[in-house]
């Protein structure tokens, strides 16, 4: 079975979750013996790891009467244009590549995917790692919605990241139920998760890690901990990441009095998040709206009790995690609180989360997409 | 003849507020008393009061040889007082045709069987004081909390005054005897022990509307050949069930009060009479029973590990029992009704990650914080009587010495007045 992929991201050069998800995607599904994958991205760089599928740069395609045409291989100013260019790389792909099954990630890919069909004959499944409404929450741009819609109309399948997501599907998008699944997202195996161990502090660590921006539900994380500073001293509060909303997060910070106990330390890379995370006691996610969030699992891997909101995709797998509402401020502080208070509550969470993420493996995620692979083949 | 005895055990769990931890140290009332209410009058609405009303017509048609027994806890009774006075009347008739028997259980259902005998001894008493004031009776039986028993147990209980315990017909205990004799502890053979008909009483519970299930009888007329069809030496088939199956895990148009109400014209055709837990405990046992580790009818393991398995419940169970002797000082009405509510094995079970019953929590991990956010303020309040930092030990002997010094006052002012009255003449 071959399958041509559309994506946009890919490691090391990811930007966000869709990165991660496209490769823990990729490697799960690359272990059944009988699969394929050519992963079309519009830059690579050369220094991906192709042992396990087949990158095309879009990037080095020779479109007939553009010559190759260049992409950022980012989310630039021109986004649009250069999801028409990809259209275009990819109505030559649909002729010249040998495939049974089209796969597109997200929104940006959905016209290549659907271009492809029309030209192969081939059937076309997308995935959706996210939607405008999450993004937006709400104030869908006509565009991008218009894009979306048109690709979950010509899709022969349809798969979301979480039932959340697959309800913004249906709801919002019309679809038909029977036409979308969930397929939840995993996290990849961390090889030296043991050599992550927490440091023993005279402090309680309270870790924020992510974009700091309105989706991600900063300021429910400031709130709550002016809440659980009130009734007791000894926890420190992080806000690691960077984003459109760290000025105003300062701010908050110390308009409420607790600045001398909040650290922001900025963008984080590659061993320093898992550390961070390792010697933290608790990992907030407070997000608005998530379509999964592979965050937390990381969180979880390295041994850190997590709280998530109702509101993300990956509330709906986990047992061994404090789900609250991301507005809940009381329900947040008083976990969190507990968590500093009890030790029994942290080696709980602890011991049993990792022992429960170490369970969500990407492998699975792959046979329940080969699964619909063949379904509808079928048709 | 062989005999059917029928138990019903009724307990409406603790429900706890939402008791967030600013609140600690503040506020201390930690029941939703809304909630409480509510389930309270729906399960009388729906099961209670229609099994009891079944149950006394029974009696009366069958004349009076169909008997059964109770097993409320007195939480419960308060309730029931408070909310459903009219099924206090309909259980005081119960009481009064003779025919029935309200067993002893732990006052508010707590596991203080595993962790404190003097706090056991103490709701066991209690219960039984209750039961006595409402309805005049007495019993020599025990539903200890989740039909809990053990060897260890059992000799508290029996020193207590329970000849007879009722406990779970478990595999690992029976192996392949049967659990329709009457067995003996192996500790003390005069305490006598009764077992639950696994089979039969979990069939009725969870299956009676399945019709695909043939393990179980869906009408009074296939129960009583069941029953006839065992072996003649099998002295009694014990059905005990929470009293909920009537009306809730089965509801009324299963035909469930229907069945019930048929089984004494079958079975009394068959020769198969009722008994109470303490008539059938008369017999003479067949065997003694060994029971080292706690069993329950509770979970796959028919022990304690569905309330006490993980960590939070034992943290959770730790800290509550470590101030018993403190609480046992304290005079507090307010601080003795808090401790009591707080000991429902409910809280536990809330706290398991698989197995949480109907749990008003959305994780057990909410359920842990909750509780353990009220007993941070409870724990506090006790501290303030009977200060912590003052050994348990030290505490006694300091009370004892103060006692000593009061009845030595005591007698030294009556040597004053005895002194004076002779002086007098």
């Amino acid at each position: 079975m071959k399958t041509l992929m559309f994506g946009w991201e890919f490691p090391p050069h990811i930007l966000g979750g869709l990165g991660t998800a496209s490769y823990g995607l990729t490697r799960g599904m690359a272990e059944q013996p009988d699969l394929q994958i050519t992963f079309v991205l519009p830059r690579p760089q050369g220094d991906e790891d192709q042992s396990f599928l087949r990158i095309i740069g879009a990037n080095s395609v020779y479109v007939p009467g553009r010559g190759c045409i260049e992409f950022s291989g980012r989310y630039p100013d021109n986004l649009l244009e250069e999801t028409g260019n990809y259209e275009a790389v990819a109505s030559v792909l649909a002729r010249t590549e040998d495939f049974d099954i089209i796969h597109s990630h997200d929104w940006l890919t959905y016209p290549a995917g659907v271009t492809a069909k029309r030209l192969s004959g081939k059937p076309l499944v997308i995935h959706v790692h996210a939607t405008d409404f999450d993004r937006s929450r709400g104030n869908v741009n006509p565009t991008v919605y218009g894009i979306e819609r048109r690709g979950m109309d010509e899709a022969d399948h349809i798969m979301c990241v979480s039932n959340l997501t697959r309800q913004t599907v249906i709801e919002k998008y019309g679809q038909n139920p029977d036409k979308v699944s969930t397929v939840h997202n995993a996290v990849e195996p961390l090889a030296d998760a043991d050599s992550f161990v927490k440091h023993p502090r005279k402090d309680k660590l309270v870790t924020f890690l992510g974009r700091i921006t309105m989706q991600k539900g900063p300021e429910y994380f400031v709130e709550a901990a002016a809440r659980v500073l009130r009734k007791t001293s000894g926890v420190r509060f992080v806000m690691a990441g960077s984003g459109d909303k760290m000025a105003e997060m300062v701010d908050l910070a110390a308009r409420l009095g607790i600045a001398d106990r909040f650290h922001f330390p900025g963008f984080m890379r590659g061993r320093q998040v898992q550390e961070l995370l390792a010697d933290s006691d608790v990992y907030i996610m407070p997000s608005v709206s998530e379509p999964f969030g592979i965050s937390p699992l990381e969180a979880m891997q390295v041994g850190c009790p997590t709280i998530i909101s109702n509101q993300s995709g990956c509330a709906e797998i986990l047992t061994h995690a404090i789900k609250t509402d991301y507005w809940d401020i009381d329900a947040i502080a008083d976990a969190v609180y507990a968590i500093v208070k009890y030790p029994v509550l942290y080696h709980s969470l602890s011991v049993l989360g990792k022992e429960e993420v170490n369970n969500i493996r990407w492998y699975d995620a792959g046979l329940k997409v080969r699964a619909i692979y063949d379904r509808v083949l079928r048709r | 003849m062989k005999n059917l005895c029928f138990c019903f055990q009724m307990h409406v769990p603790t429900r706890l507020r939402r008791y967030r931890f600013p609140e600690i140290g503040q506020d201390h009332y930690y029941y939703d008393d809304l909630q409480t209410e509510e389930l309270t009058e729906w399960i009388v609405n729906t099961s209670w009061l229609p099994l009891c009303r079944t149950l006394a017509e029974m009696i009366r048609l069958s004349k009076k040889r169909f008997r059964c027994a109770f097993a409320i806890t007195g939480t419960t009774l308060e309730l029931l007082e408070q909310y459903a006075p009219e099924l206090i009347d309909v259980l005081k008739q119960l009481a009064e045709t003779g025919c029935t028997e309200f067993v002893a259980t732990p006052y508010s259902y707590s596991l203080a069987a595993a962790y404190n005998a003097s706090e056991f001894a103490s709701q066991v008493e209690m219960q039984r004081g209750k039961v006595s004031e409402m309805f005049g009776t007495s019993t020599t039986t025990l539903w200890n909390t989740e039909l809990l028993y053990d060897d260890e147990s059992g000799a508290t209980a029996y020193k207590l005054g329970y000849k007879t315990v009722m406990t779970e017909g478990a595999k690992h205990v029976l192996a392949w005897k049967s659990p329709n004799r009457v067995y003996q502890s192996c500790v003390n053979s005069r305490q006598k022990l009764l077992l639950r008909n696994m089979a039969l009483s979990d069939g009725l519970s969870f299956h009676f509307a399945d019709p695909a299930w043939k393990e179980c009888p869906h009408d009074a007329g296939q129960l009583a050949s069941l029953l006839a069809s065992l072996p003649e030496d099998d002295q009694v088939v014990n059905i005990w069930m929470g009293a909920e199956t009537f009306g809730i895990m089965q509801p009324a148009h299963t035909g469930i009060f229907d069945f019930l109400k048929a089984i004494p014209y079958f079975a009394l055709e068959r020769n198969i009479g009722f008994t109470t837990p303490s008539e059938a405990a008369r017999q003479t046992a067949s065997e003694s029973l060994s029971v080292p580790y706690a069993m329950s009818w509770a979970g796959e393991g028919k022990d304690l590990s569905v309330y006490t398995g993980n960590d939070l419940q034992q943290e959770a169970l730790q800290k509550l029992y470590a101030v018993t002797e403190r609480v046992h000082l304290c005079e507090d009405k307010n601080l003795k009704e808090n401790w009591l509510q707080l000991q429902d094995i409910n809280h536990l079970h809330y706290m398991n990650h698989t197995e949480h019953g109907r749990s008003n929590y959305e994780s057990a991990y909410d359920a842990f914080i909750n509780y353990m956010n009220v007993l941070a303020d409870f724990l506090q309040l006790v501290d303030e009587q009977y200060p912590t930092t003052i050994g348990n030990e030290e505490l006694n002997s300091l009370l004892q010495t103060i006692r000593n010094q009061e009845d030595e006052i005591a007698a030294l002012k009556q040597q004053l007045k005895d002194l004076k009255r002779k002086k007098k003449k």
